[in-house]
């Protein structure tokens, strides 16, 4: 097996056993990025692949060799481009951002490098994490690796497809509505959004801040729960983050479906669903009821609003959180206008793309007085009122199923124009964001075009541990 | 035509935590501008903001101070707007659910006392500081040390009746803030900032006309803010004799120009500025509890009103006295501890009032900084009393206990000791006095006898001249008498 093919959990294995060097592994992901860099229609994912990354690794192995190291030690990780690294340009697939560099890590990225990991680079996104096809990037459209025709999903498209075409075994993205899991489907990867509160929001550069949580994707379950187990807990730096210990939810134990209850919404299910994402869905569900768990189908009325919902807060929530990028402190600014007013808006108008720009229209609008009872507050009560119905069927069920995408994935180009389309494709993952809830995608096989495809399972608040549990049974044993 | 002022007040504390409202910068005043900054202050991508949990505790302070009601849930708001020292593009603030609501402040002017309500104090953070430079370059920078300090703003309602008015309220507010140590409500250097909004009902021919609402910013202290509130009623007045009266007109923004004594209106914006207020996803609702109200009632103490009046209740002083010993909290405190024990504490209300308070001024000190013991204050009566030195002395006493301040310590009795001040009080030594000074004077001696009364004094002055003013001035005058009649 090529280095390039290995997931996380084996790479440390061979690095245990001193099979192989963290040099190695960093210059075999570094070779595969630069070869894909020469090719035709390269992949576009990485923005950056971090010079000092092989330095960093020569570290670790000395460290490693002193015989004390880090549970992670040597292991190497794609960073989403709006995760913070100290010392190293963060831009969210931006120009307003162009040229910032971050003089401190995100609380993520501080524990994982406590236990040794090493940033291969920062990976491309749509920008400030909106978008679902990641061709919203000031860096250009990132390339599904299965079909380069193809968008990689978003928004964290660039880390899907490194981790999905050997340039990185493993990749944090980042989800405020689903940007990691719709990337994983796409690719044919695991994809995790954890409960809001598991992983510290510290250093992330902030989107909608009520959704926002880092996400983990891999090729393996066992991978994420690896990250999991050194990221996961409460950080002094986010109010909102948990007190949760997930120091041993890695290696993940064998998971019973027997009797396990698994409730898919009628809502995500029978209308407006692909039928081969359908069969899917059914291809799964006949796997679990094999191994004796329980499959319903129950209605879940307001998930249909989720994404009304959603595109109400995400937006009003953005529109305050990328007020900061005036020009004033940091990144870009345009020099020529000669007033205060003037400078912001030339440059925003030129800092910012047309999708973002947008979000903030919607944000603004929806919080503006006279309108913010009719939309934001609105959209907030509806949104207690989804994760009442949800908990609810939670008390009764132990797993909510369905599919990751609506549709198949899309061509490049065929839904930039289409913003409302594109958005509906977030139907089957918002709610989860809305109702704070963990939720998992897992490649359950391809399409008759060859893409594959994901469903989704989302589970009770911090449960993260059987949602991986039940993916690696089926790792093991469903494909 | 009668009118009525009405004005209401805004007022901005900054409290004196250790830490920043959001941050672990510290919380102090100037410095080398952007010294004291870090991701979050500086509002940088990815930054969260943790409350200042002390914040929160001054808040309920003060609340209770005024007499509010404590919210058991309260939460943070983002207010939305751009500006260089904002470097979020938000201030976090709290905008329906303020901490606490529904207070009054006890108002006394023109010797009249009256209750202005307070409708709501609320936590916010402050913004940075722009310096814009005047070298001709248009080069504007932004200082974001004071960025993230905490601040309460006050809302009353509008309540006040006249400038002088506003005025006893804001320095209640200030008087209270520095009793409960959570400000120092420093006008000079913006730790107390002040807005009023002022217009004027009008009844004329039994109708009410009111004038558009004028808010007035910029008074940097309390002369300033008496003249611009009462300029800004000459103003007003004047606009209704040459315009009439209107229904329409929105509320304005004038400036208080210190220079012209005059208010300037401000660049008027074309709509009204919507915050887009909506509540801060970053920092959860905040639930206080009764345990939590009643610990930070017990910090509350003694306030400057109850004070004032139980000093004129127990040590007989009068109002005046007791407004200004209880113009700061130190000061009050100093008065009654050297007054503890002795018999005729107005003498030392005075005397710390007059030649303390006096000391003070020339020297442009605090009370805090003035290292003379209480105690001492009293034992100079108490030398008085013994005779051992005359008040005149005591002065002079008073003047080498401040001159030695700065190095060490000393009692009045080691001054009097030291420099021989102790007064002669042995009958037998100042008759010997009297006698020489007789002797030498016969004309005044003649004088006094002739019924010129005034020869006393000049009689008096020679002893005291011969002794160094040291003569007990009792014993020296009944001897002289005696003599004299004799």
């Amino acid at each position: 097996m090529k280095i390039v093919d290995m997931s996380l959990v084996q790479l440390k294995d061979l690095l245990d056993r001193g099979e192989l060097s963290s040099v190695e592994i960093v210059r075999a992901f570094r070779e595969s990025y630069e070869e894909d860099c020469s090719s035709d229609k390269p992949i576009n994912g990485y923005i950056e692949f971090f010079e000092d990354a092989e330095k960093t690794a020569e570290k670790s192995d000395q460290v490693r060799a002193s015989g004390e190291y880090g549970i992670l030690e040597g292991l190497p990780i794609a960073v989403k481009d709006n995760i913070l690294v100290s010392g190293h340009y963060a831009t969210c697939g931006s120009n307003i951002l162009k040229g910032f560099k971050s003089p401190y890590s995100a609380t993520v990225i501080e524990r994982l490098k406590n236990e040794g990991i090493v940033p291969l680079g920062r990976t491309n996104m749509d920008e400030f994490a909106m978008g679902s096809t990641c061709e919203y990037s000031a860096y250009g459209p990132t390339r599904n690796p299965i079909n380069r025709e193809y968008v990689a999903g978003g928004s964290s498209g660039g880390s899907a497809a490194v981790v999905a075409s050997g340039q990185a075994p493993c990749a944090l993205g980042s989800e405020t509505g689903g940007s990691v899991r719709l990337p994983a489907s796409f690719c044919g990867l695991y994809g995790l959004k954890p409960t809001y509160g598991t992983l510290s929001r510290y250093g992330l550069v902030a989107f909608g801040s009520s959704l926002d949580q880092i996400g983990i994707l891999s090729r393996v379950p066992d991978d994420i729960a690896l990250i999991l187990s050194v990221a996961a807990g409460q950080d002094a730096n986010d109010s909102t983050s948990a007190d949760v210990d997930f120091s041993d939810i890695f290696p993940l134990k064998r998971f019973v479906l027997k009797g396990k209850k698994f409730a898919i919404p009628k809502e995500l299910f029978e209308r407006g669903i692909d039928e081969e994402v359908k069969g899917a869905i059914e291809r799964f569900s006949k796997w679990l009821e094999e191994r004796g768990a329980i499959v319903d189908i129950v209605s879940i009325p307001l998930i249909e609003k989720s994404v009304a919902i959603y595109y109400i807060i995400a937006p009003a929530e953005a529109s305050s959180n990328l007020s900061r990028y005036d020009g004033v402190r940091y990144g870009y600014r345009n020099t020529e206008a000669n007033t205060l007013e003037a400078m912001y808006i030339k440059t925003r108008s030129e800092g910012f793309g047309k999708e973002v720009k947008r979000r903030i229209f919607i944000g603004n609008y929806v919080l503006s007085s006279g309108y913010y009872d009719a939309y934001y507050k609105k959209a907030m009560e509806v949104r207690e009122m989804l994760k009442n119905e949800l908990l609810q069927v939670l008390k009764s069920y132990d797993f909510i199923l369905s599919p990751t995408s609506p549709v198949k994935p899309f061509k490049i180009g065929e839904k930039v124009d289409d913003p409302l389309s594109m958005y509906l494709a977030d139907i089957c993952t918002t709610f989860a964001n809305l109702a704070s809830l963990p939720a998992l995608s897992i490649p359950v096989g391809k399409f008759s075009s060859g893409l594959p495809v994901g469903v989704q399972i989302a589970g009770k608040m911090f449960d993260e541990s059987r949602l991986l549990r039940v993916a690696k049974l089926w790792e093991q044993e469903g494909n | 035509m009668e009118y009525k002022v009405v004005i209401g007040c805004e007022v901005h504390v900054q409290l004196l935590t250790k830490t920043k409202a959001f941050c672990s910068c510290e919380n102090r005043f100037g410095g080398i501008p952007n010294t004291r900054v870090c991701p979050v202050c500086l509002g940088l991508p990815g930054a969260l903001p943790v409350v200042n949990r002390t914040m929160v505790e001054y808040a309920i302070v003060a609340g209770l101070a005024l007499n509010c009601k404590v919210a058991r849930v309260t939460k943070f708001d983002r207010k939305n707007y751009m500006y260089p020292d904002l470097p979020k593009g938000y201030q976090i603030s709290q905008y329906d659910m303020p901490i606490c609501y529904d207070g009054y402040l006890e108002v006394e002017s023109n010797g009249e006392k009256r209750k202005v309500r307070i409708r709501r104090l609320h936590m916010e953070e402050d913004a940075g500081k722009n310096i814009h430079l005047e070298d001709g370059s248009g080069l504007s920078y932004v200082d974001f040390n004071r960025c993230g300090t905490p601040l309460l703003e006050i809302v009353s309602e509008p309540d006040i009746t006249s400038p002088s008015e506003a005025v006893a309220y804001v320095q209640g507010i200030k008087e209270i803030m520095e009793y409960l140590g959570i400000s120092d409500c420093n006008m000079e250097e913006g730790s107390l900032r002040c807005d009023a909004n002022i217009n004027l009902h009008i009844t004329d021919g039994g109708k009410l006309y009111k004038t558009p609402i004028v808010e007035v910013k910029n008074m940097n202290s309390f002369r300033a803010m008496k003249t611009a509130l009462e300029y800004e009623v000459k103003r007003q007045l004047e606009e209704v004799e040459l315009k009439g009266y209107s229904d329409r007109g929105f509320k304005v923004t004038r400036g208080y120009d210190d220079k012209t004594g005059k208010t300037v209106a401000q660049r008027v914006k074309e709509e009204e500025s919507d915050y887009r207020y909506f509540p801060e996803p970053d920092l959860k609702p905040i639930f206080i509890t009764d345990e939590l109200v009643e610990e930070m009632r017990k910090r509350i103490g003694e306030l400057p009103a109850a004070k004032r009046e139980r000093l004129i209740r127990e040590y007989g002083i009068t109002k005046n006295d007791a407004y200004t010993l209880c113009s700061s909290k130190a000061f009050s405190e100093y008065f009654e501890e050297a007054a503890r024990g002795y018999r005729e504490p107005k003498k030392i209300a005075n005397w710390v009032i007059t030649e303390v308070g006096g000391f003070l001024n020339r020297e442009g000190i605090s009370i805090e900084e003035f290292l003379i013991p209480p105690s001492h204050i009293r034992r100079l009566f108490e030398l008085i009393d013994e005779g051992k030195i005359s008040s005149k002395m005591a002065k002079e006493v008073f003047a080498e206990m401040t001159n030695s301040m700065g190095n060490k310590i000393v009692t009045p009795d080691e001054i009097v000791e030291k420099r021989g001040l102790a007064q002669i009080t042995d009958r037998i030594e100042i008759e010997k006095l009297v006698n020489r000074v007789m002797e030498e004077n016969p004309k005044s001696v003649e004088d006094y006898r002739r019924g010129r009364d005034h020869a006393l004094k000049y009689l008096m002055g020679q002893v005291m001249r011969i002794t160094k003013g040291k003569a007990n001035p009792q014993i020296t005058s009944d001897i002289l008498k005696e003599k004299l009649e004799r």
